[in-house]
């Protein structure tokens, strides 16, 4: 397969709507596509063999624990990291991780990283001329409480442009990194923002293929959590694999 | 106050780690599961590749595995390592030249005969979802594993190798050499 060197987002999104198209209830789609070559970066990194089939086998039906010695709780709040206020619209997120049988994944780490305001991160790798915001790195630290719940307090992160192809600009996200109670639960996501115009244009986000499965990634605005005079709020929450513990197997059964 | 998702609730999908982790994930001491040097302790490193064989410099791996008797190790301390406690986790992003380096202890053998075997982690910008695998120890057990045995003639990309340090073993995402990927049911 031949890909021109940069694409327009007319020819992006023409991929993008061929490969909706082929979309077959047969195979729902409900994780992203790893060949999905309208993400260019995708073309020599997926594998182009089968996953095998594997059933866990004792060590990937555990996970590694982290206690209150691994994570500082201020390190939820992205916004005291710095002398000063970051500048933007302060937001909390909050939400549970749950396993597939609805069982809370309980003092579990929960990982989450973002570009500022302006759409700028941190990183040096990030060079479009968005501010850089002094007040502001963007990343941050939740253990999960015993409900299995996790709430952060920081900037809602701007849009940003990345050169997979010729004027292609990222939907506003936070990264989020889980674990659940199993090492075959791992997994990194992204958090979108709700009626964000830049979905459709989007390769990293179409690459699911199924719709309800990318609503999923979409938090909702909640006015409950919103503070007067302070922030705004949203939720989102997350849904892990299944567990393949049996309940004799976990020494904390969730009757 | 929300309900919780009901049992069965479809899975959250993922997406990929992106370009931009390294200022979020990797920390000091990340990839010394034990310190360097100490009693014990082995190299478990490798390259991470792409479908033309070139390195892949933003990949992050990650292991988890049981101790040297065997044992599933349930102790927290991964992000502050203490230099005594071994939990069984870690993390490695890759370097320039595609490199990740563990100092850890061998796993043993989590039931008699298994063959004892590093679960691995990948993500990457360009990976758009995380890759799951084995590095299994080289040993006799090996013959008598019902995956290694399943996986036909690729079983060979589940075996680290030897080396001087410890044990060599590289991730091919793509190409001749594909690693073999794992995927279990419920995802």
């Amino acid at each position: 397969m031949t890909v021109p060197i940069l694409s327009t987002q007319a020819d992006v999104s023409l991929e993008i709507a061929a490969i909706a198209d082929q979309h077959d209830a047969a195979s729902p789609g409900a994780q992203p596509r790893l060949d999905y070559t309208p993400y260019r970066s995708a073309i020599l990194r997926h594998p182009t063999k089968d996953l095998h089939h594997a059933d866990p086998e004792t060590i990937e039906r555990w996970a590694p624990c982290f206690g209150p010695q691994d994570v500082d709780p201020l390190e939820a709040d992205l916004t005291i990291q710095h002398s000063g206020e970051p500048i933007g619209e302060r937001i909390t997120v909050t939400g549970r991780v749950v396993d597939g049988d609805g069982r809370p994944v309980r003092r579990q780490l929960v990982e989450v990283w973002q570009a500022n305001a302006g759409g700028r991160y941190i990183h040096q790798r990030d060079q479009h001329p968005a501010p850089i915001d002094p007040n502001f790195t963007g990343a941050g630290r939740i253990l999960t409480g015993d409900d299995g719940s996790y709430t952060f307090q920081t900037i809602k992160p701007g849009p940003y442009p990345w050169k997979n192809h010729r004027n292609a600009w990222r939907p506003a996200h936070i990264h989020f990194s889980l674990f659940g109670t199993e090492f075959t639960q791992r997994m990194v996501t992204q958090m979108y923002f709700p009626g964000d115009p830049l979905f459709a244009l989007d390769p990293i986000y179409q690459s699911i293929t199924d719709a309800g499965a990318r609503d999923r990634l979409v938090a909702t605005y909640d006015h409950n959590l919103t503070v007067p005079e302070w922030s705004t709020g949203y939720r989102w929450d997350i849904v892990l694999s299944g567990s393949h513990r049996t309940l004799m197997d976990d020494e904390e059964p969730d009757a | 106050m929300s309900t919780l998702p009901t049992p069965g609730a479809a899975p959250t999908p993922g997406q990929t780690v992106g370009p931009f982790f390294h200022y979020a994930l990797p920390y000091e001491g990340d990839a010394e599961l034990v310190p360097a040097g100490s009693a014990g302790a082995i190299r478990l490193h490798g390259q991470v590749m792409d479908g033309a064989g070139v390195p892949v410099p933003d990949a992050l791996v990650e292991i988890w595995q049981a101790a040297p008797d065997g044992s599933v190790v349930q102790q927290a301390g991964s992000l502050h390592r203490d230099g005594w406690t071994f939990t069984g986790w870690g993390r490695c992003a890759t370097d320039r030249a595609g490199h990740y380096s563990f100092s850890t202890l061998l796993p043993g053998s989590t039931e008699p005969g298994a063959a004892p075997f590093f679960a691995v982690t990948v993500f990457a910008r360009g990976l758009l979802d995380r890759l799951l695998t084995r590095a299994y120890v080289p040993g006799d057990a090996l013959d008598a594993d019902p995956l290694l045995a399943s996986v036909g003639p690729r079983r060979d990309t589940l075996i680290a190798s030897p080396d001087p340090q410890g044990l060599l073993f590289d991730i091919h995402l793509q190409g001749p050499r594909e690693t073999v990927f794992l995927t279990f049911p419920g995802r």
